[in-house]
C-alpha cells in the first residue's frame, strides 16, 4: 500500500468525521434557532442560553469540513462549490444572520429585540434549508432538471425537520419546566419530517446513481448492510414511543431519561451518515470524481496529517471540557 | 449587457475580506487587553479592572461573532470564485489554512464559552487561562494567515512542477521574506485599532457623565497603549517599506508615484497619478525626501514603474498609502496630546475637546488598517501569487450576473451589519454610562 493510495482515504475519513460532528453539533443549535418563534420571551432567553457557550465552536466544524475539502481535495472543492454557488450563498447569509443575531438580540435596544429574534430564526431556517438543498444537489451529482431540484428542495425540508428534532431533544435534555414540556411536543412533531427525509434520501439516492444501487442491492452485501436501515427504523420507533412516556413522567416531576431522545436522534444521524458514506465512498462527487483524482499531492497531505493527528485529540479534549463546564440544566446566561 | 465576471469576483472578494478584517483587527488585540484587565484585577483586587473587563468582554463577544461568521464566508470563497488558486498553489496554501483551522480556530472558539459565560462555573485560574488561550488562539490565527498572505506576496521555498507548486522548505515558505514585517505591522495595527476603540468609547462614556472607576482605567489603558504603539508602528512601517523596495519594487514605485526611475525623488504629498500620460498631475512634494526615506540617501535611486512590464494600478495604491499614513500621523498627535494631559490629571479632568477628538477617532484604526491592506493587496496586482499565478488565471466559471447577484447580497448584508454593530457599541456605552450614573446617585442618597 502506498501513501498516494491511503492518504486520500484517511482524509476522506477525517472530512467525513468533521461533517458528521458538524451536523450533530450545529444541527442542535440551528434546530434551537428554528424553534425559537414557538416559545414565549422567557423561553426564548433560556433557549438561546442553552446554546450560547457552544455555537462558535460548533460552527468551526463546518470550517474544518469545508476546509478539508478545500485543502485535501482541491479539484473537487472548485467543482462542488462552483455547482452549489447559490445554495452556498444562501447558507452563508443564513449563518451570518443567525450568528450575529445571537449577540445583537441581548445587546441592542429593547424595541429591536423582537427583530433580532426573528432574524435569528430566519437565519437558522435559511441555513438549514440551504444545507439540505446542498446535500440533495450533491447526491444527484448536480443533475439538471425539475425532478432533481424538487428532490433537493425536499431534502432541504427534511434536513430542517431533522435539525428541529435535534434542537428539541437538546432542549428536553438541557431545560426543565414549561419549556421542557413544550420541547417534548416539538420533538414529537419533528419526528415524521425527519423520518420522511431519511426515507426519501434512501430511496432516491440509489435510483439516481445506478452505481450506488449496485453497491447496496447485491448479495451478500445486502445482508451485511441490513442493520443500517433496520437500526434506523428501530431508533425511530424508540423515539416515537419514548416521547409521550417522557411527557407523562415530566408532568409527574420525574426527569430521568431526559437525555434519551437526544441520544436516539444522534444515533439516527450516525446511521444515516454511515449509509451515505458507504454509498458515496470512494467517490468524492458521485459518478464524476473519486478521492484519488481530487486529492492534493501526498507531500501536502502528509504535513496536514501530522498536524491533525497531534491537534485533533486536543480539540476533542477541550471541547469535551467545555461541554462539561456547562453540564446540566441551563441557567440564565450571564457574562462573568 | 455583458458583466465582467472577473472584476465582479474581485470586488466581491474585496468586500468579503474587507468586512472580515474589521473584526479580527479588533479581536486579536482586544483579547490581550482583556487578559491585561483580568491580570490587573488579580494583582490589585480593584473592582474597577473587573468592571472594565465586564464591559469590554461584551464587545469582544459581539466582534468575535462577526469575525467568525464573516470568516466562514472566506473558506467557501476560494472554491466558488477562485478554483485556480488551490489547483496551482494548494500544496502550500492547503496546509497553512489547515493549520490555522486546527491550531487556532478551534482553540479560540473552544475556550470562548468559558471566557464569556463560565466565570461562575470554573475557578478564577481556569477562567484566566481561558482568556489567555482565546487571546493566544487569535494571534496564532493571525500568524498562519499572514504567513500565507506574505507567501503570496513574496513566495519562497518551493519549485514549480507541471504547473503546481511543490514545497522544498516549509521554514522558507512560512518565514518568507516579507512575513516578519507584515506580521509585526498587522499585530501593531490591531493594537492601535483596539487602543483607539477603547479610548473612543470610554471618552464617549465620560462625555455622558460616566465617572465610574472602571471606565477611567479603560480610558487610560487605551490612551497609553496608543501612545506607546504608534511610534513602534511608524518604525515597523518604515522597515516594511524597505522590505517592499527589495522584494516588490513595482508596488513601492506605485506607492511613491514614481513613473520613471529617478535619483533624488521627492516625497509626494499630493498628486493625481495619470495612467494615460504615465505621469502625475498637480504634483506637490518635498524634494529628495522619498529617496532619503527609502534609500537613506537624498540622491538615492528609486526604480520607476517604467521598468516593470506589469505593474499595479497606481492611483489606488498611491492614495491608500496616503490615507494610511495620514491617519497614522493623526493617531500620533491625538494619543500623545491626551497622554500628556493624563500625566497631570485623572481621566475626568481631560479637556472636553480632546474627548470629542477621541470619540471621532473611535474607528480610526479600521480606516488605517483597511487602507494599509489595500496598499499591499492592490499593490500585488496583477499577480495573485507574485510571479506564479495571476488573479485572472485563478478565476472560476461563475457568470457575471451570478457574481453580481451575490456581490449585491453581501454588500446589503454588510452595510446593515456594520450599521448595527457601530450603533450597538455606542448603545452599550451609553447604557453603561447610565448605570454608572445611577450607581453614583444611589451612593449619594445612601450617604
Amino acid at each position: 500500500m502506498n501513501a498516494a493510495y491511503w492518504l486520500p482515504v484517511i482524509f476522506a475519513g477525517l472530512m467525513g468525521l468533521a461533517m458528521l460532528v458538524y451536523v450533530v453539533l450545529d444541527g442542535f443549535d440551528l434546530g434551537v434557532g428554528l424553534l425559537l418563534p414557538l416559545a414565549d420571551d422567557a423561553g426564548k432567553d433560556r433557549m438561546v442560553a442553552s446554546i450560547g457557550p457552544f455555537w462558535d465552536a460548533n460552527e468551526t466544524w463546518l470550517v474544518l469540513g469545508a476546509g478539508l475539502l478545500l485543502v485535501a481535495f482541491p479539484m473537487a472543492h472548485g467543482v462542488v462549490f462552483g455547482a452549489l454557488y447559490i445554495p452556498v450563498l444562501l447558507m452563508l447569509v443564513g449563518l451570518i444572520l443567525r450568528g450575529v443575531a445571537f449577540d445583537f438580540r441581548v445587546k441592542a435596544r429593547d424595541p429591536h429585540r423582537p427583530w433580532w429574534n426573528a432574524i435569528f430564526a430566519f437565519g437558522s431556517l435559511l441555513a438549514s434549508l440551504a444545507q439540505g438543498v446542498m446535500l440533495g444537489r450533491y447526491l444527484t451529482g448536480f443533475a439538471d432538471g425539475a425532478l432533481p431540484w424538487l428532490f433537493a428542495l425536499l431534502v432541504g425540508a427534511g434536513l430542517t425537520a431533522a435539525y428541529a428534532l435535534l434542537g428539541a431533544c437538546w432542549l428536553i435534555m438541557k431545560t426543565e419546566g414549561a419549556l421542557q414540556r413544550q420541547a417534548l411536543g416539538w420533538a414529537r412533531r419533528s419526528v415524521p419530517g425527519a423520518g420522511l427525509a431519511v426515507l426519501l434520501v434512501s430511496i432516491v439516492t440509489p435510483l439516481a446513481n445506478p452505481a450506488i444501487a449496485g453497491k447496496w442491492f447485491a448479495l451478500p452485501q445486502l445482508f451485511l448492510l441490513l442493520p443500517l436501515p433496520l437500526g434506523t427504523l428501530a431508533l425511530f420507533v424508540v423515539q416515537w414511543l419514548a416521547l409521550p412516556r417522557l411527557a407523562r413522567r415530566q408532568a409527574a416531576g420525574n426527569d430521568s431519561y431526559c437525555w434519551l431522545p437526544f441520544a436516539t436522534t444522534v444515533g439516527m444521524v450516525l446511521l444515516a451518515f454511515w449509509g451515505l458514506a458507504y454509498s458515496v465512498f470512494p467517490q468524492v462527487i458521485p459518478g464524476r470524481m473519486d478521492i484519488w483524482q481530487a486529492a492534493s499531492d501526498p507531500e501536502a497531505l502528509w504535513i496536514m496529517l501530522w498536524g491533525a493527528l497531534l491537534v485533533l485529540p486536543c480539540i476533542i479534549g477541550y471541547t469535551a471540557f467545555a461541554y462539561r463546564v456547562f453540564w446540566g440544566k441551563t441557567g440564565t446566561l450571564r457574562y462573568q | 449587457m455583458e458583466l465582467d465576471a472577473l472584476a465582479l469576483a474581485r470586488a466581491q472578494f474585496a468586500a468579503n475580506i474587507s468586512f472580515h478584517i474589521l473584526f479580527p483587527s479588533i479581536n486579536i488585540a482586544l483579547a490581550w487587553v482583556l487578559l491585561f484587565f483580568k491580570l490587573r484585577y488579580l494583582r490589585t483586587g480593584r473592582q474597577a479592572w473587573m468592571d472594565a473587563y465586564g464591559f469590554w468582554v461584551k464587545i469582544f463577544a459581539l466582534s468575535f461573532a462577526l469575525g467568525v461568521v464573516s470568516g466562514v464566508t472566506m473558506s467557501f470563497q476560494f472554491g466558488t470564485n477562485w478554483p485556480g488558486y488551490m489547483q496551482t498553489v494548494g500544496n502550500i496554501a492547503g496546509p497553512l489554512l489547515a493549520y490555522e483551522i486546527l491550531t487556532a480556530f478551534f482553540l479560540e472558539a473552544g475556550f470562548l464559552g468559558i471566557m464569556l459565560f463560565g466565570r461562575s462555573r470554573v475557578s478564577e485560574r481556569v477562567h484566566t487561562l481561558a482568556t489567555l488561550l482565546v487571546a493566544f488562539g487569535n494571534s496564532l490565527s493571525a500568524f498562519w494567515i499572514i504567513a500565507l498572505n506574505s507567501w503570496m506576496q513574496t513566495p519562497a521555498g518551493f519549485v514549480m512542477k507541471d504547473g503546481r507548486a511543490h514545497v522544498t522548505s516549509w521554514l522558507e515558505v512560512i518565514f518568507n521574506p516579507s512575513m516578519p514585517y507584515r506580521l509585526t505591522h498587522m499585530l501593531l495595527a490591531s493594537g492601535l485599532t483596539v487602543a483607539f476603540l477603547v479610548a473612543g468609547l470610554s471618552a464617549y462614556r465620560l462625555l455622558k457623565a460616566d465617572r465610574s472607576a472602571g471606565n477611567a482605567v479603560a480610558l487610560k489603558t487605551g490612551v497609553w497603549l496608543a501612545a506607546l504603539l504608534i511610534p513602534l508602528q511608524i518604525l515597523a512601517g518604515d522597515a516594511h517599506g524597505l522590505n517592499t523596495m527589495t522584494h516588490q519594487p513595482a508596488k513601492l514605485a506605485a506607492i511613491e508615484g514614481v513613473w520613471h526611475t529617478e535619483r533624488g525623488a521627492p516625497l509626494l504629498l499630493f498628486a493625481l497619478p495619470n495612467a494615460d500620460t504615465q505621469s502625475n498631475d498637480y504634483a506637490l512634494g518635498i524634494p529628495r525626501l522619498a529617496s532619503l526615506i527609502i534609500k537613506h540617501d537624498p540622491d538615492g535611486e528609486i526604480r520607476g514603474l517604467n521598468e516593470f512590464a506589469q505593474h499595479p494600478p497606481v492611483a489606488k495604491v498611491f492614495w491608500s498609502f496616503r490615507v494610511m499614513v495620514g491617519v497614522g500621523v493623526l493617531m500620533l498627535l491625538a494619543s500623545w496630546l491626551t497622554a500628556w494631559q493624563l500625566r497631570r490629571r485623572d481621566a475626568a479632568g481631560l479637556d472636553r475637546r480632546l474627548l470629542y477628538l477621541l470619540v471621532g477617532m473611535t474607528f480610526a484604526g479600521w480606516v488605517a488598517t483597511l487602507a494599509g491592506w489595500y496598499v499591499t493587496e492592490i499593490g500585488r496586482q496583477p499577480w495573485l501569487v507574485t510571479g506564479v499565478l495571476t488573479t485572472a488565471q485563478a478565476a472560476g466559471a461563475a457568470t457575471g450576473s451570478m457574481v453580481a447577484g451575490s456581490l449585491l447580497t453581501y454588500l446589503a448584508l454588510y452595510a446593515g451589519l456594520l450599521l448595527a454593530y457601530i450603533s450597538v457599541l455606542f448603545h452599550l456605552a451609553g447604557k453603561a454610562a447610565g448605570q454608572a450614573d445611577a450607581a453614583v446617585a444611589l451612593k449619594e442618597v445612601q450617604a
